[in-house]
């Protein structure tokens, strides 16, 4: 294979991962207000976070990405011209950013919230009796215990975001399967270029499954296993 | 005190960055049409359009910055202010005139039909019909394709080397596109077996005047700067250096 | 946005325009239904007897199978899609075979790529719900003479059907989001007639949202069918009412 589209298109695996992992930390943002907001007891709150799961969840990403690259930074020309300030304008790699974290935010949101429910009411009860306001019960009794339950459901998230993120190239980011296409055409061997793809996607796969069990091993100590 | 001095300072700093960044224009460019356009395996833009930009840049007296854009998202980029410019081989139609202002042509091209050397294509109408053809969407040629020959089963794809690679593997049976950009594809070792059916031909209504620089309709000031630009890279011989590095004729005519 | 351009652009969702009425090409939503359920009734089929292999206790079943999954839940869809699409037809030896006549055409590699991806997803449920049934149900089947055959076919297989329906709804839901992407390789489904109405028209906003609203109403179709599946057959798993 091309040698020189072979460096092209390896070092694109950087800009992916750091889609990959931005996103991410947008997406547990997100996933841990949604969460909290459907916990919240109050109405309002649910619904809007109700509905930001629902709507996005239901539409492909696709079709979100195009959406959000195009509507999006319409919206923000309008935004700046009524404010009156010089328009920003969204960078591809931020705008495939945001978009995936505002896509899996969503996920994240059912499953933070199926964690959270997980833990036993009672701890809660006994962080309030003693005191503690309901911030500090969250941060420092719920999220830890949450982890654990959290878990499947976020690796099982973290693997789709990252085959996601192999359709930030429509958008004209220089990822990896953009360079894979450029390398495409340039050199007429489809196979070989997009099986690099595919191993190299493999190989992150791969790594962060087993690091996702380790953790799961680690903060699984002390919990009783059913079977 | 200080602080005023320091906030003067500051604003005077952000003020330069912002009138630097205004005379900094942004040109939509494609990437995926050579010999127009395209990147090179060190990631690098390289091609006609390339050094016309940079030459129109130099003569403007601005800063370029290129924003890469597949194909079909071009022009609502520019539109959504993603771009100020767009040097991409775009036609220059009366349907794209409505959304959009263009400058003088830069350069003109006919439409040709690629196909296997023995593939015995009739190109016509009728000796078209139920022929699968190859053409990039978005395009002038993917319009004229469905009007003018109707009975084609039309498949469009996101970029040239796309529906040249299916040519080659024999999904389709040709291609419609320019006869710049197919001839230029024709020199290369993958289309040994391939050559023009028929003749090249310009249909005015579909593939317009010609290939213009459009830029959103209330800048006009700027196509006005971009046709002075344009008028002296053709005096100072510029453009005629550009198009025989790439073509060895003036396709300005 | 007035009413007539809205009904225009809609008619081309479903296959047709305004002037020459509804479906009368299988773009849009017929394409998407087709590539979507297609797939899913192959994957589901297919994924009975690769799920048992999957559990098989001798590695050479399991291994290659394992692998199978490995590969395809460990990339992208995308990237299989291409894979197939232009990586096979480079090969004379692919062209000069009898799979040709149907690996030249876009469709069928689509859905060859869709069931491959999606008969991967769900054996890797069922062949989970396989393994966490309740070891009491098996010696209860062999203690009443129970084949194996009778065992898998009556107890085990019924049993991890039901329990997979939650996994597999989402899956269902995956392989329609999945679909989108079939409009890069040249097919009109309900994102390649977004996308073509969007360079035509510049807007944004319309034609998305169109595709949107479709793409909710069919996942909001899917949901509510499994919802009402696991009420029928998962019943014994509700919670208690408080």
């Amino acid at each position: 294979m091309n040698g020189d589209y072979q460096q092209h298109i390896v070092a694109g695996v950087g800009i992916t991962l750091l889609i990959a992992v931005g996103s991410l930390l947008i997406a547990v943002t997100l996933g841990l207000l949604g969460a909290a907001c459907k916990l919240s007891g109050m109405k309002s709150l649910y619904l809007l976070s109700d509905v930001y799961s629902t709507v996005v969840r239901g539409v492909p990403e696709l079709v979100w990405m195009l959406f959000l690259f195009f509507g999006a930074q319409i919206w923000l020309n309008q935004l700046c011209a009524w404010l009156q300030i010089e328009s920003i304008d969204i960078d591809p790699m931020m705008a495939g950013i945001v978009t995936i974290g505002f896509i899996f935010g969503a996920y994240m949101t059912e499953t933070f919230r199926g964690a959270i429910l997980a833990v036993p009411h009672g701890q809660t009860e006994a962080g309030l009796s003693l005191g503690m306001s309901p911030l500090r019960v969250f941060v420092r009794i719920i999220l830890p215990q949450m982890v654990v339950h959290a878990l499947p459901g976020f690796s099982n998230n973290w693997m789709v975001l990252v085959k996601s993120t192999a359709l930030v190239s429509v958008l004209g980011v220089s990822d990896l399967m953009h360079r894979a296409s450029l390398a495409k055409s340039a050199t007429g061997n489809a196979f070989g270029v997009y099986l690099t793809v595919c191993l190299v996607y493999l190989g992150i796969t791969s790594i962060s499954g087993w690091l996702l069990r380790l953790c799961e091993q680690r903060f699984s100590r002390g919990i009783r296993q059913a079977l | 005190m200080r602080v005023a001095q320091f906030s003067i300072a500051i604003l005077l700093m952000t003020s330069l960055a912002l009138a630097h960044a205004q005379q900094t224009l942004r040109i939509g460019i494609e990437g995926e049409y050579p010999p127009f356009n395209q990147i090179d395996q060190s990631g690098e833009l390289v091609g006609f359009d390339v050094d016309i930009s940079r030459a129109l840049c130099a003569a403007m007296k601005v800063q370029c910055k290129f924003v890469v854009q597949s194909w079909n998202g071009i022009i609502p980029a520019l539109l959504a202010n993603k771009s100020d410019l767009i040097i991409s081989s775009l036609a220059i139609t009366d349907k794209r005139r409505e959304a959009l202002a263009f400058s003088n042509p830069y350069y003109v091209e006919n439409a040709i039909f690629v196909a296997a050397k023995n593939h015995p294509l009739q190109v016509s109408a009728e000796g078209l019909k139920g022929k699968v053809i190859g053409v990039q969407g978005a395009t002038t040629y993917e319009k004229m394709l469905k009007e003018k020959f109707p009975g084609v089963t039309v498949r469009s794809y996101t970029a040239v080397s796309d529906h040249n690679l299916d040519l080659v593997s024999g999904r389709i049976d040709a291609v419609l596109g320019s006869n710049l950009v197919m001839g230029n594809w024709l020199d290369t070792a993958d289309a040994k077996n391939f050559e023009i059916k028929g003749t090249p031909f310009r249909d005015v209504k579909y593939m317009g005047q010609g290939a213009g620089i459009a830029a959103r309709k209330s800048d006009g000031a700027l196509i006005t700067r971009v046709n002075a630009a344009l008028d002296a890279i053709r005096q100072s011989g510029q453009f005629d250096a550009i198009s025989k590095k790439y073509f060895k004729v003036d396709i300005s005519r | 946005m007035n009413l007539d351009e809205l009904l225009a652009q809609l008619a081309g969702f479903f296959g047709g325009s305004a002037e020459g009425g509804l479906f009368v090409t299988s773009d849009g939503l017929l394409l998407t239904l087709q590539l979507q359920l297609i797939p899913m009734a192959l994957g589901l089929l297919l994924s009975i007897p690769l799920a048992f292999a999957r559990n098989a206790r001798s590695g050479w079943i399991a291994k290659p199978v394992w692998c199978y999954t490995w590969l395809f839940r460990g990339t992208p869809m995308l990237v299989q899609l291409f894979l197939i699409y232009y990586g096979l037809a480079q090969f004379e030896a692919v062209k000069d075979s009898r799979a040709w006549a149907y690996l030249r055409d876009p469709y069928c590699c689509a859905l060859l790529s869709f069931a491959l991806n999606t008969t991967a997803y769900t054996t890797e449920i069922l062949a989970g719900q396989i393994r966490r049934i309740d070891w009491r149900e098996i010696e209860a089947a062999q203690s009443l003479g129970m084949s194996r055959w009778m065992m898998n076919y009556r107890i085990v297989l019924p049993s991890a059907l039901r329990r997979s329906l939650p996994a597999y709804g989402n899956e269902v839901i995956m392989l329609l989001h999945g679909t989108s992407i079939v409009s890069l390789v040249t097919l009109t489904d309900i994102t390649g007639v977004a996308r073509h109405l969007y360079s035509e028209t510049y807007d944004p906003f319309q034609p998305f949202m169109i595709a949107g609203a479709l793409y909710l109403s069919l996942t909001w179709l899917i949901s509510r069918l499994f919802l009402k599946m696991e009420h029928r057959w998962l019943a014994f798993l509700k919670p208690a009412s408080r």
